[in-house]
């Protein structure tokens, strides 16, 4: 499988990175390039091989429904880099 | 008297107990040498007033009979932890500025058990990387150089490579490093130093900068194995931020130390004797076969088959992971924010994004969206899955012949900055030994083993069963014990 300008701009949309016309030139050749090169794992027989999910075996735990850390408003917004009224600002989302 | 800085964690901790100096004095000594090593670029940000701070507790609890695990030892920490009050960056410019509220589990394990910290130190870019090139804060220069009398600026490895420099050049006694492919066995293999990543799941990953979460996993890199014990059981814990910490008790891996490895057995793997890999790899593990013969060790031959696919897989599935992973760095709640004037919030995602992710981070996010995209899903993530189960039975089935297996840690010694900068495959290549245990979350470590004729350090890979760190240090202590690494990079900087 390949990729060309247009799916390459279509994964940088999916993954909300600006790219210039430049940046979809040089990326079309290096992502065929590792593609061409991971393509390989095709040949392996799978047959039967379930995905793995967990590398080493482990009970995935619950913990008990009640809240155990919070009221941390400020720090949760200390390293924002727009914040107003208590609040993450964003760029307008609504007219 | 020998220098402080000449010290490591266990004869620090050790001479500090017995009152041979304060633990002042041992900070006063690492501020300064890593004040006077700025051209390694090993750290991010100094941070020489925690290390004092430490000492001084360390001080005045000594006199108060309170001797802690880790009392008088201060450590870099790699700029993957969040570190409370103090930058932390990932190596990437969308973290600039960065000053977490909340002490990462590892380094507050560390904290806890009495060490101070140096600085934050330098890394490839969220961890992706295996020279340090993709640092947004510049290169690493490894304090080693070829006796050849050129001085081209070589790569300490990557990505705790920062981690590493600061080792090698006795700026740190012992820092800690994260291996999600061997990021702290390949940079431990080029600059001569011992560095051990546990079994997935025996350090917590909360608080760590996440790349690929199903193989981030912390471990130490220190000048031998007994540091690396000492440091390993202090970062190590059952957490219950962590979904995927191992419940388990920490052992006492230092006490546990023993060279004695007779009659054990260790698989020599014939896949991992690839075409291309220079003579010197292929000498050094034959001296490093001898040496474990010479212990008292049963080397078997053993078969992994799918060796071969196990670094395309890595480079599915770690990227698929990094691409979910990161999508959190959209310049509302931390971190970088760009904003095109009168722009979408959308148009702010994508400014933010392309401005603040290096080039071979946004390689990887965009790798990773699309082997995770429909109709791409299936034939790349899941046979990708696939096949690492098969690279986890292949090690399921040779444990049943041998207790360990000894490898080379990287196909190479350190090569020059740039020189692989051009060609991601040819950089992936780095981690083609490292990579099978990443993904099968088994402990492995690299010990030095020797010189190239270049005069460069050249390691080994000790592999293990799942949660035997013990059996893979002792392996590694016989090791070192034979190999007898003493050389050390001549201070240039």
């Amino acid at each position: 499988m390949s990729v060309d300008t247009a799916t390459v701009r279509h994964i940088a949309k999916l993954a909300r990175v600006a790219v210039s016309d430049g940046e979809v030139e040089a990326l079309v050749p290096e992502l065929n390039n590792i593609l061409n090169w991971i393509e390989q794992l095709q040949e392996v027989d799978v047959t039967g091989v379930e995905p793995m999910t967990a590398v080493i075996p482990n009970i995935l735990r619950l913990r008990e429904d009640k809240v155990t850390d919070g009221g941390k408003r400020d720090d949760v917004l200390k390293n924002a880099p727009a914040a107003e009224h208590g609040f993450f600002a964003v760029p307008k989302v609504i007219e | 008297m020998t220098k402080l800085t000449d010290l490591g964690v266990a004869a620090i901790r050790d001479g500090f107990r017995a009152g041979e100096f304060s633990a002042r004095e041992v900070a006063e000594a690492f501020n300064e040498a890593v004040t006077n090593a700025k051209a390694l670029n090993a750290f991010v940000i100094e941070t020489p007033d925690h290390a004092l701070a430490a000492a001084e507790k360390a001080d005045a609890d000594r006199v108060a009979g309170i001797l802690k695990p880790l009392s008088g030892v201060p450590l870099g920490i790699k700029d993957l932890f969040a570190t409370k009050g103090y930058q932390t960056t990932a190596g990437s410019l969308m973290l600039e500025g960065f000053e977490p509220a909340y002490e990462s589990t590892v380094s507050g394990n560390l904290f806890d058990a009495g060490a101070g910290m140096l600085g934050k130190l330098n890394m490839d870019q969220f961890a992706m990387g295996s020279s340090n090139e993709t640092s947004a804060y510049g290169n690493v220069i490894s304090p080693w150089r070829r006796k050849d009398g050129g001085n081209v600026a070589l790569t300490p490895g990557g990505s705790s490579g920062g981690s590493a420099a600061a080792v090698a050049a006795r700026i740190a006694p012992g820092v800690t490093g994260t291996d999600t492919g061997g990021s702290i066995r390949q940079p431990a293999a080029f600059v001569g130093i011992t560095g051990v990543k546990p079994t997935y799941g025996r350090c917590s990953r909360w608080g760590m900068v996440a790349f690929a979460s199903s193989l981030d996993q912390a471990g130490p890199m220190a000048r031998d194995v007994r540091d690396c014990a000492i440091m390993l059981e202090a970062m190590a814990s059952f957490d219950a931020k962590d979904s995927t910490s191992l419940n388990l008790p920490v052992p006492q891996w230092e006490a546990g130390l023993s060279g004695d490895i007779r009659g054990k057995r260790i698989g020599i793997p014939k896949e991992y004797r690839i075409d291309g890999v220079p003579a010197e790899i292929d000498t050094i593990w034959e001296q490093g076969i001898a040496w474990m013969k010479d212990a008292g060790a049963e080397i078997v031959e053993v078969s992994l088959p799918h060796t071969k696919y196990a670094l395309p897989a890595y480079y599915i599935i770690a990227p698929a992971e990094a691409s979910s992973n990161l999508a959190r760095y959209d310049g509302v709640r931390y971190g970088k924010r760009v904003s095109p004037e009168n722009g979408s919030l959308d148009d702010m995602y994508n400014a933010t994004r392309a401005a603040g992710f290096g080039a071979e981070v946004k390689r990887r996010i965009m790798i990773g969206t699309y082997v995770l995209s429909a109709g791409f899903y299936d034939a790349y993530f899941n046979q990708a899955q696939k096949v690492r189960a098969l690279i986890a039975r292949d090690f399921d089935r040779v444990w049943e012949s041998c207790d360990f297996i000894l490898t080379p840690t990287a196909p190479s010694a350190a090569f020059g900055l740039g020189e692989k900068s051009d060609d991601p495959i040819a950089m992936y290549l780095n981690d083609v030994f490292a990579v099978p245990a990443s993904l099968a979350g088994l402990p492995a470590m690299s010990v030095p083993a020797g010189l190239n004729a270049e005069g460069l350090p050249l390691g080994l890979q000790i592999v293990g069963k799942a949660l035997d760190e013990q059996g893979v240090m002792n392996m590694g202590l016989a090791f070192e014990e034979r190999a007898d690494f003493v050389a050390r990079p001549e201070a240039w900087w």
